[in-house]
């Protein structure tokens, strides 16, 4: 079970190796491979793909302000309490067909997105992806409006829960099929180099797309071209209900970039702060030109893989446990008030958020339903 | 014993090709493996070996000869203390021989058939063969200087002028940098435009379909090309699942132009998995714009519009048209609407409905009705999706009677979409149960004489048309 528990060898290892001057690299090494950022310790020899968990491994979590985490807070408060208003809804009947929570895994997101810049970076996620959303900024109401099908919702109703974007933010879906968001941001981030716009792609899959062969052609061609992305391995510990141990090989995922010459990081998920930390020691890797990063996030969802599974395959204790010992949220809230943050202040916060899901909830029901002719508009985008 | 050295079969398409250049001359002794010769196809420039050794008598066709017949004798090797031999029978000067095969009708190529197969043997794609031109487009400039181009050479053209007027234009796909294409249609890119926006993919469908949907998501214009569409099954899923209803499910905010192109449809004796035609495949998708040209002029122009569509577009090449010839307005920029098909011959006793190779086997097959007293008028669709309904009723409307000719399955084809929409939309305009002459309903075999058998033929078009006809 539990990823997060899992040892973590990184932590564990000598320091890490001096810097070598690039002359004496072996013979084997790839030609002209661009200098790696200064807070990335040169690894020994010519393979660089432990280099980035030794210099995560030094120093595994971000040393924030009171104000800055204080803000992570509430985007995962926000995720939070959208993910289980959104549950509540689906039950009323009010959302339909699939509906995939995120509660459980906001520190995910939550780090990482805040060392992005929206409007530059780019965002790709599978069908769970409400938080990458919240996370990036976007309106609640908007996101609960397509939740509902309603003619507000960010797609005018015609997604739903697993099909939203925003163009705007670099926000691009929302895919409903399991691993199709890979190649996808791989050729994001190819956008992002041909015009040289310094942008970086974050693309989110779960631990069961992983197992998908288009991720390992992206990985092979991202590699190749050396483009400006960073995978995202979201290791819920579940491809469904299928436990990873029973559906991959190799079930250390950060290490799957290795035939690719991707370097990979194995980070806990739980901790918004350790997730913040490894997004900005990849993201001065991937912005340094140096190609892709994989990253491994040991995260654990809380809810069942839809609304509609109940679960049945790991045990009430486990998730108890989780909830109760690696709670992000939790966790982030005892340092805030740790670093001083008053009680009566995280209570207000706690309310503001429920304010404002309130409010996200009431737009998407009084919303109104796509009028008739939406049916037929946008198949095309010109008329021939 | 002297040995006839023959015309080489160097590519599964080639049926001629030109001798560039003899490396060895009269007298000179070769063993199994030295190079005799550079064979431009209709592909690359390749290398032919010697296999047999023995010293080169004569060589009986002269360097730089074009159109050379595959089978056709070029040279004579010697055997030990051989006199110079001669071949047994007089080859007729290449150039006749190749021009002739090209205006020769396709029917008149399969009456012919028992005569031929002393060199390659004959594909069932010869069948498809056609020397008849479509009338010039109604909707070019009158007056527009004409030039005698290829579809290949239109195809590279509409993507470099089309990357030379949007910097966000670029092709990529398996070997269509270095090796300048598979099938040589994009030759001379990479060295007018450099490997930025030329990029040579591992041979890896699903993933280059989903970078290329991906790039176009962020902003790009990706042309993203197939070596054949029978790969792009690898790759499907982005087509359709990704790139077909993105602007859909985002309620309009998220587009996706771009273009996926490469030949499709029967090649010459490549067997099941690599002869297939998907136009009703990707046609039966809503939020995708099927383009399946015939000639030069359509396949630039419509492959320019495409490039410019704010649509993904599913461009249907054909390989076996390739290298046919076509006269194309010198205009500077050839553009043609998407969604409209065309009357390439005119006539007013009955409408046979084709597109993309078919068009040639109707045109040819309307040739021979003429001199029946059958005047047969050629619709060529041009666009799959959306498909131009109300050309199709208004042909109807004229002739009353159709035939539907396509070189694919049966069922589910375009062809039972047509009928449909004839039945729906045209029943009181019909005189006769719409007909369709398609392929046979089995996967296509490797066997000539059964490949031959499975495709479409101008023979089984004409007897249609008498059907349809009553005569």
């Amino acid at each position: 079970m539990a990823k997060p528990a899992k040892s973590r060898t990184a932590t564990e290892k000598a320091p890490a190796a001096p810097r070598k001057p690039r002359a004496k690299a072996p013979p084997k090494a790839p030609a002209q491979e661009p200098a790696l950022p200064d807070n990335i310790v040169e690894p020994e020899g010519d393979f660089r793909l432990h280099s980035l968990q030794e210099s995560h491994g030094k120093d595994r979590r971000a040393s924030l302000g009171k104000d800055e985490l204080l803000k992570l807070y509430e985007q995962m408060l926000l995720i939070r309490r959208f993910e289980e208003k959104a549950g509540q809804l689906y039950g009323l009947g009010l959302i339909g067909g699939f509906c995939h929570l995120y509660i459980g895994q906001e520190a995910v997101a939550v780090g990482l997105q805040s060392a992005l810049e929206v409007g530059k970076d780019s965002v790709i996620t599978g069908y769970r992806d409400h938080g990458h959303m919240l996370a990036y900024g976007i309106d609640p109401k908007v996101i609960m409006a397509e939740l509902t099908g309603r003619e507000s919702g960010i797609s005018r109703g015609k997604g739903g829960s697993m099909h939203m974007f925003s163009v705007e933010h670099k926000f691009y879906g929302g895919h409903g099929i399991v691993g199709a968001q890979v190649p996808l941001g791989a050729g994001l981030a190819f956008a992002h180099k041909y015009r040289e716009d310094g942008g970086v792609c974050v693309a989110y899959f779960g631990d069961g797309a992983a197992n998908q062969g288009q991720v390992y052609e992206s990985f092979n061609m991202a590699s190749l071209w050396k483009l400006p992305i960073i995978f995202v391995i979201e290791n819920n510990g579940y491809a469904m209900g299928t436990a990873v141990r029973r559906g991959s090989a190799e079930t250390d995922f950060y290490r799957r970039g290795t035939a690719f010459r991707i370097p990979g990081m194995d980070v806990n998920g739980m901790d918004v702060l350790e997730v913040r930390q490894a997004a900005e020691i990849a993201l001065d890797f991937v912005r340094g030109g140096n190609g892709p990063v994989l990253m491994e996030m040991n995260t654990y969802r809380y809810r069942g893989h839809s609304m509609s599974d109940p679960a049945k395959y790991r045990s009430r204790e486990e998730v108890q446990e989780m909830r109760e010992k690696h709670d992000p949220i939790e966790r982030a809230k005892n340092e805030l008030v740790a670093m001083g943050v008053a009680e009566e202040a995280l209570k207000e916060v706690d309310k503001r958020i429920r304010a404002v899901v309130n409010e996200a909830a009431d737009f998407a029901e009084n919303s109104p339903e796509p009028p008739p002719a939406e049916l037929y508009t946008d198949v095309l985008v010109e008329r021939y | 014993m002297a040995v006839e050295l023959k015309m080489p079969a160097l590519s599964p398409t080639m049926e001629e090709g030109k001798l560039a250049r003899w490396l060895v001359k009269e007298g000179d002794e070769v063993r199994s493996g030295d190079i005799i010769a550079e064979i431009e196809t209709d592909k690359a420039t390749m290398e032919f070996e010697a296999v047999d050794e023995g010293r080169i008598g004569k060589l009986l066709v002269p360097e730089g000869a074009e159109n050379v017949k595959v089978g056709t004798v070029i040279a004579m090797i010697e055997g030990e203390g051989e006199s110079p031999a001669q071949p047994a029978e007089a080859p007729a000067s290449a150039g006749d021989q190749g021009s002739a095969a090209e205006e020769q009708p396709a029917a008149q190529l399969q009456a012919s058939e028992s005569e031929a197969p002393k060199g390659k043997a004959d594909s069932g794609t010869a069948q498809l063969a056609s020397a008849a031109k479509p009338a010039t487009d109604p909707a070019l400039q009158p007056g527009s200087n004409m030039k005698s181009v290829t579809v290949r050479e239109a195809l590279r053209d509409a993507m470099a002028e089309e990357m030379r007027r949007d910097e966000r234009v670029f092709v990529m796909g398996e070997e269509v940098a270095e090796y300048h294409g598979a099938y040589k249609v994009t030759q001379g890119l990479l060295e007018e435009f450099g490997p930025r926006r030329v990029i040579d993919t591992p041979i890896t469908e699903y993933g280059f379909a989903g970078i290329g949907t991906g790039a176009a998501m962020g902003g790009l214009r990706p042309i993203v090309e197939f070596m054949t569409f029978n790969f792009a099954m690898q790759a499907i899923d982005h087509i359709i699942n990704s790139a077909a209803k993105t602007n859909y499910m985002s309620g309009g905010q998220m587009r996706c132009p771009v273009v996926f192109r490469g030949p499709n449809g029967a090649a010459a004796r490549v067997g099941a998995q690599h002869s297939q035609n998907y136009a009703p495949w990707y046609a039966s998708v809503p939020g995708l714009v099927v383009i399946a040209p015939y000639d030069a002029s359509d396949a630039k122009g419509l492959l320019k519009a495409a490039i410019r569509s704010e649509d993904p577009v599913v461009f249907l090449e054909n390989e076996l048209v390739y290298g046919r010839s076509f006269e194309l307005p010198e205009l500077d920029d050839h553009v043609l609407p998407i969604g409209k098909a065309r009357v390439v011959r005119e006539g007013r006793d009955v409408t046979i409905v084709s597109y993309s190779i078919g068009v040639g086997v109707a045109l040819e097959a309307a040739g021979l009705l003429a001199a029946e007293g059958i005047e047969a008028e050629v619709l060529d669709l041009r666009t799959l999706r959306p498909l131009d309904r109300q050309a199709i009723l208004d042909s109807l409307a004229r002739t009353n009677r159709m035939v539907v000719a396509e070189e694919g399955f049966p069922v589910c084809s375009i062809a039972s979409e047509v009928i449909a929409i004839c039945m729906e939309q045209g029943f009181d305009d019909l005189d006769a149960p719409v007909l369709r002459v398609c392929n046979e309903d089995v996967p296509l075999p490797y066997a000539a004489n059964l490949e031959k058998a499975a495709l479409i033929d101008v023979a089984r078009v004409v007897a249609a048309v008498k059907q349809v006809c009553y005569r």
